[in-house]
């Protein structure tokens, strides 16, 4: 297979040079944008809303927060329900006939059950009531576990999600273990110890006190009025009037539009679209048709206006 | 007395080792008059050039006022107003840093600036473009505040969907706090120095040939 020959690579300055100090120039431009910076954040700060805690949710929400850990108890949570990395639920969503996630397994495993209910109800100091509670849900088998949240579960929303107006009924200690824990959370000891968990001392992760906020809806309710939901192209905005990740404009916007936004594949979906873009637009310069494009767009004209107004001024004399 | 030790002589290096031989390639591919001339392509007259310029000085603003919040802990500004605005001196350089470095990415593309042995010019700055998003993205995480507890616990079914998640937790803040300062500023780094060299050696892109000229080609090889 022949290959046309390249052609001769004209050099730069064969079209004329005039003096340039680039020196200067990066000076200055240093010069400009720190004070261009300074300026714009004397004026406009940046902003900084505090971040949501599980106490404040269980003091502001007890309902959600009774709610939310009944689900992480019987295993109907977003969390539980979630597939790799945290558990095998569900295989995790797919590209095509893929589903990467679960190619990688469990990573970080998660029991919603032991990990945000049982585990800090059991390192805490207890009521004799509770930890009787506790002994008994533990001991008992899982049928019968299944049978009393499940009951109290119903019980729940058949109150509208308030605990205090459940009717009676064979919730064993269900009530009493979720009490427990709300007064645990409400106390804020809930937020230090499910980060420590893993019994370490010095900790930096994060992932199980944010996906027991996530599961609740006070993180999501907070989001919305600070229009950062998914359907407020949330993942660009920031909190208060203050520009986002406005770069992210093209991958927020899949998530606005069909099939990307009522597709249970859908973040994979996006993912995938933007990785072909991005392939796309890295690899441009190799790309018949789509590197052509400045030659048929006059851009070009304006930004070399001056050289081709010399070049016609050359060919008329 | 060997020849580089002697201002303004003419023998060529003929040193042995890989030091010499290192030089000798560097100074072949950037002699300092290539590497900061003093002169510029007479076609080199628009606003848009200032672009390039303006997002390297932006990216050091930003890891400069970085490198101070660093100083302190990534709590500091939370409870100092010091601290506060230098956190605030972060962002709007970070917002001018993407902003200078779009206006400079489209104006690289209707020049076509790939053409004529600058394709890795151009893959250099669209890779340190991306690495930006990833470095600005993990700054939002490392927020320690409601915006940054938000999008970690969104942004972890996407990265969880491609499997990505399993490894980079938008959630461990420590996890994010070190990407943020350390990995992907070294890598957006080293890309934009590679890039700035590369321009440096090619030169900047010629003009593009009017339509009906002798060098008009209807494919540009890059």
């Amino acid at each position: 297979m022949s290959r046309r020959p390249r052609a001769a690579e004209p050099d730069p300055y064969s079209f004329g040079s005039r003096p340039y100090d680039l020196v200067k120039e990066f000076t200055i431009a240093l010069i400009l944008v720190l004070g261009l910076s300074i300026v714009l954040a004397a004026l406009f700060s940046s902003p900084d809303e505090h971040p949501a805690t599980i106490a404040t949710w269980a003091k502001t929400d007890s309902a959600d927060f009774t709610a939310t850990a009944l689900a992480e108890l019987d295993g109907s949570s977003g969390t539980a329900q979630y597939g790799p990395p945290y558990n095998n639920a569900t295989q995790g969503q797919k590209l095509g006939p893929v589903a990467p996630a679960n190619l990688i397994g469990v990573t970080k495993p998660i029991d919603t059950a032991h990990d945000f209910v049982l585990g800090p109800l059991t390192s805490s100091p207890q009521t004799p009531a509770a930890a009787a509670a506790l002994t008994r849900y533990t001991h008992a088998g899982t049928d019968q576990q299944n049978t009393w949240t499940g009951n109290y579960s119903t019980a729940l929303d058949n109150a509208n999600g308030d605990p205090a107006k459940i009717a009676p009924g064979d919730y064993g200690p269900v009530p009493t273990l979720l009490t427990a824990l709300l007064a645990q959370a409400q106390a804020g000891s809930l937020d230090g110890q499910l980060l420590t968990e893993s019994g370490a001392f010095y900790q930096t992760d994060y992932t199980l006190p944010l996906l027991l906020l996530a599961d609740g809806s006070y993180l999501a309710a907070l989001a919305g009025q600070d229009h950062l939901a998914g359907t407020q192209w949330g993942m660009m905005n920031e909190t208060g009037s203050y520009p986002g990740q406005a770069w992210l404009w093209l991958y927020t916007f899949w998530y606005q539009v069909s099939p990307y936004n009522h597709s249970t594949n859908g973040d994979a979906l996006v993912w995938g679209t933007m990785a072909a873009l991005s392939l796309i637009f890295v690899f441009v310069p190799f790309i018949p048709g789509l590197r052509s494009i400045p030659r048929y767009i006059p851009v070009y004209r304006l930004i070399w206006r001056q050289h081709y107004r010399e070049l016609r001024e050359h060919d008329g004399t | 007395m060997s020849a580089r030790e002697q201002p303004g002589a003419t023998e060529p290096d003929e040193a042995s080792g890989w030091t010499a031989a290192v030089r000798r390639r560097a100074v072949r591919a950037l002699p300092p008059d290539k590497l900061l001339p003093d002169t510029q392509p007479r076609y080199m007259a628009s606003w848009i050039y200032v672009f390039g310029v303006l997002t390297l000085a932006a990216f050091l603003v930003a890891l400069g006022s970085g490198a101070v919040l660093a100083i302190q802990g990534p709590a500091w500004w939370h409870t100092s107003g010091i601290g506060h605005f230098f956190n605030s001196l972060h962002l709007w350089s970070v917002e001018l840093f993407m902003a200078f470095m779009v206006i400079h990415l489209w104006g690289k593309f209707f020049m076509a600036a790939w053409r004529g042995r600058r394709a890795l010019t151009w893959i250099t700055g669209a890779v340190a473009f991306l690495g930006s998003i990833g470095t600005a993205f993990t700054g939002y995480l490392a927020q320690q505040n409601l915006d940054s507890q938000w999008i970690a616990v969104e942004s972890k079914d996407a990265l969880n969907a491609v499997g990505i998640g399993a490894y980079f937790d938008p959630m461990n803040f420590g996890q994010m706090l070190m990407w943020h300062i350390v990995l992907l500023p070294a890598v957006v780094g080293i890309l934009i120095a590679a890039h700035l060299l590369m321009v440096r050696r090619r030169g900047i892109v010629p003009p593009l040939p009017l339509p009906g000229t002798d060098t008009d080609e209807p494919e540009e090889q890059p």
